[in-house]
């Protein structure tokens, strides 16, 4: 199809997609800033960080404190991980060691399937399955601990994929050679195949960690919304997302700039998940 | 590959070309609550009918974006389930409905109804069991909305409370999710609107509608005007407003539309 | 063991879906108009809607996913500034929450480029979402391919535009089928983003410019807002889920095919 136009046409046709695709990104980030900016204007964004409720709806003394929301957002996420990812590389080793060849790719369809189950579904399969067995143990039900589990399950396929394909990218030799070596099959996977496919499983974690904190249909209805500092996984906690998603519909003026503030102080958390991804050693 | 690359292109340029086109017609934009969306969506589907040449879009967003979409012009007419707001009078409202806002449990519990002041203690935290309301004894779960929902203004009014005094244990979104919550609890108690209450009810759902000062949650009392805690289902306009959209407003407040909204167990506004 | 379980889970919600959605779905679901906000009636609008939403997603991301990423690859030196600037921000883009896509897609596409609520706003909206991972899937195509196939072709002489178009890009396609069908699986599920972009109107679209209610969006209404929509959410779902599994088992087919045809 470039066939008719020179190279230097190709080149400038390029560049110009190239350039609207990377200043996608800053125009997002932008227009965050500009809806917010009443807030980082007024000085209110102390607040954010200083009040320890979040009461903006309040007459009397409203409070704008997003501090326990961060955490909440992290605490979430990070359950989420420490439960998606064990299962998720496991799953992915029986798939391409053990597994005969029907399951594999029976378990790359579901895998692919899940990743299009809308997540409002997941939500409401957790409030209505997960939370109330939680609740069973200790109310109230809708916890952090029943957010890390809808959540875990619902980047445990991005998991297992990308752990699949980091295993399948790793040269095959090494298991071959360390099959020659007497190595009994579980030494081999576990000392060889997954330190070699290391950065590939990490960057796939950071990957379904940013989905995690993302996500918003599905914490909303498990995670119980209060926006305080939970003292155990069984208290309920209001995650970032949940609030724009809460609240955005209903807000006026004021309270409408607060939640795109908090918008970008969430752009800028994943953005610093980011970071910490570029950082992992290469091996 | 070249060939359907072609094809791919010059298809998407015929529905530009297509999608330019179509003009001609009025349209009146209708945006805001979720609550009242799905009756003037139904509404407006029989407006088109017997008016051809218009149309009537119908968007959501919350009853706030609603206020602000008719004020700005973004829309023609905005949708709220709660009273415009001091700084918000500039505006019309029309109201096409009733709704009530009942206090609801779950099915194994057997406390027949709340006062006001039970209901305040309760949200207040100074009533936390059960047994204090001669009910079975347990902890009660205490169930609230989100701030700035049109149901939780009502509510507060209804208590005479700043939503700061209210400490909840859980704080849910619409309807649907207080119910589900409520259903999955044995000792939660929420508020939603009456009807979608009562359609859950009659499919089975573990929950019950509790009598509010002593009266029945339902929508005749709602109708009769008995129920404590109500809300409007608000039409609002500016006074500018084109002539197809005062068309529309006087049609969705007459007769015509009646069934529609008790199909979706609102109570007509009485005129 | 953990596969068993995990893929078990997973596999209790799809279920539960078809256990409460497949008594609902009959010709008539599929194809007749939505009345009484979902509870009666079917979805054949919405489906409609959400294919021409989908289609105009496409129809915008490819081309710029796929250009972006042989930009990187080919027409700037790897490990330069530009390359790190952009797979920076390509990397920023896929992290950012797909309700910011939505409250930026209605500023920018809907007011201030003045297409309203409409299909062409949702799709692009989400060909924003979509774009970054199209753009990583395609890079990842094309870096995986043997380097003296690019050597040799160009040491033939020929010029880069026909490498690309002759050379890389045949080769490359299972890798960016793979992106499209995880692109599609996203945009298809997607509701955040298309809330405040396509918007909620049932009515069959007779143009782009039209509102259109997907999929996703009707599945979200009916278990959040109607009363009683949860058992017609189930099935819409469950619709939903089906067409995914058929978007991706053509891809892989037209891949294998593909790949038969150039080996």
């Amino acid at each position: 199809m470039f066939r008719h136009r020179n190279d230097r046409g190709l080149k400038w046709l390029l560049s110009g997609v190239a350039l609207i695709c990377g200043s996608l990104v800053i125009g997002i980030v932008g227009f965050l800033l500009v809806e917010a900016w009443p807030v980082f204007s007024s000085g209110q964004i102390f607040a954010f960080f200083s009040d320890g409720a979040w009461q903006p709806g309040s007459d009397r003394e409203p409070q704008f404190g997003i501090t326990p929301m961060l955490l909440a957002s992290l605490a979430v996420t990070l359950l989420a991980t420490a439960l998606a990812v064990p299962p998720g590389i496991l799953a992915a080793i029986f798939q391409i060691y053990y597994s005969p060849k029907w399951l594999a790719t029976f378990q790359d369809r579901a895998m692919e399937l899940l990743a299009g189950v809308p997540s409002i579904i997941f939500g409401f399969w957790g409030l209505t399955v997960i939370v109330p067995i939680i609740n069973q143990i200790r109310p109230p039900g809708q916890s952090l601990l029943a957010g890390g589990i809808v959540l875990g399950l619902m980047i445990l396929p991005t998991v297992s994929l990308t752990t699949r394909a980091a295993l399948q990218a790793i040269d095959r030799s090494l298991v071959y050679g360390g099959a020659a070596l007497g190595l009994s099959r579980p030494r081999q996977i576990f000392s060889i195949a997954l330190p070699a496919a290391r950065s590939g499983i990490l960057s796939g974690c950071m990957l379904a960690m940013t989905r995690a904190i993302g996500e918003t249909m599905a914490v909303v209805m498990v995670c119980g919304n209060i926006a305080k500092i939970p003292h155990s996984i069984f208290d309920p906690v209001r995650p970032v997302t949940s609030t724009i998603a809460l609240e955005m519909g209903y807000a006026t003026e004021g309270h409408r700039s607060l939640l795109y503030a908090a918008g970008f102080v969430l752009v800028v958390l994943t953005g610093f998940l980011l970071l910490l991804r570029r950082r992992e050693p290469v091996l | 590959m070249r060939h359907s690359f072609h094809l791919l292109i010059s298809a998407f340029f015929v529905f530009l070309v297509m999608s330019c086109s179509d003009s001609s017609v009025e349209s009146i934009v209708i945006t805001g609550s979720t609550t009242v969306a799905p009756v003037v969506a139904d509404a407006a589907l029989r407006f088109e009918e017997a008016n051809p040449g218009i149309r009537v879009e119908v968007q959501t967003g919350g009853s706030s974006r609603g206020i602000s979409d008719a004020k700005s012009g973004l829309a023609d007419l905005g949708m709220a389930s709660r009273d415009l707001k001091p700084g918000e009078e500039d505006l019309t409202s029309h109201c096409i409905a009733i709704d009530g806002v009942g206090l609801i449990v779950n099915r194994q519990n057997d406390v027949k109804g709340l006062t006001r002041e039970q209901v305040i203690q309760i949200y207040r935290k100074e009533i936390t069991d059960w047994s204090e309301l001669g009910g079975k004894a347990g902890g009660i779960l205490v169930a609230n909305k989100a701030d700035g929902r049109g149901t939780l203004e009502v509510f507060l009014k209804y208590l005479g409370l700043d939503s700061a005094d209210i400490k909840a244990d859980v704080i849910v979104g619409g309807n649907q999710q207080a119910i589900k919550t409520v259903a999955g609890d044995p000792n939660a108690i929420g508020y939603v609107s009456i009807g979608a209450a009562a359609s859950e009810i009659s499919s089975g759902t573990p929950i019950r509608l509790l009598e509010s000062d002593g009266v029945v949650a339902a929508t005749d009392s709602v109708a009769k005007g008995q129920f404590p805690i109500t809300r409007p289902l608000l039409l609002v306009s500016r006074s500018d407003t084109s002539e197809e959209t005062g068309r529309f407003i006087e049609y969705i407040k007459s007769d015509a539309v009646k069934d529609i909204i008790e199909s979706h167990l609102y109570v007509p506004a009485s005129k | 063991m953990a596969a068993v379980l995990s893929v078990g889970a997973l596999l209790w919600i799809v279920l539960d879906l078809v256990k409460m959605g497949t008594s609902q779905i009959d010709w008539e679901f599929l194809t007749s108009g939505v009345e009484e906000s979902g509870r009666a009636g079917g979805i054949g609008p919405v489906i409609k809607s959400t294919l021409l939403i989908l289609m105009c997603c496409l129809l915008v991301a490819i081309p710029f996913g796929v250009g972006c990423a042989f930009w990187i690859t080919e027409m700037v030196s790897p490990g330069s500034r530009l390359t790190a600037w952009l797979t920076r921000s390509v990397d920023l883009l896929a992290s950012i929450p797909s309700i910011v896509f939505g409250l930026f897609g209605m500023a920018f596409f809907c007011r201030i480029l003045g297409l309203g609520f409409s299909i062409l706003s949702g799709g692009l909206t989400l060909a924003c979402m979509i774009l970054p991972i199209l753009i990583r899937t395609t890079l990842a195509a094309v870096q995986s391919l043997p380097p003296d196939l690019r050597l040799s072709a160009t040491a033939m002489g020929l010029r880069k535009s026909t490498i690309l178009s002759r050379v890389l890009l045949p080769r490359a396609f299972p890798g960016i089928l793979i992106g499209f069908t995880i692109g599609v699986a996203r945009a298809l599920s997607e509701t955040a983003a298309l809330i405040f972009t396509s918007g909620y109107a049932t009515r069959s679209p007779a143009s782009l410019l039209d509102s259109g209610r997907s999929i996703s969006v009707h599945i979200f209404d009916m278990a959040m807002n109607v009363p009683n929509g949860a058992t017609r959410a189930s099935a819409s779902a469950l619709v939903l889920l089906l067409v995914i599994l058929m978007i991706n088992y053509l891809a892989n087919y037209f891949s294998d095919q593909w790949l038969k045809k150039v080996n």
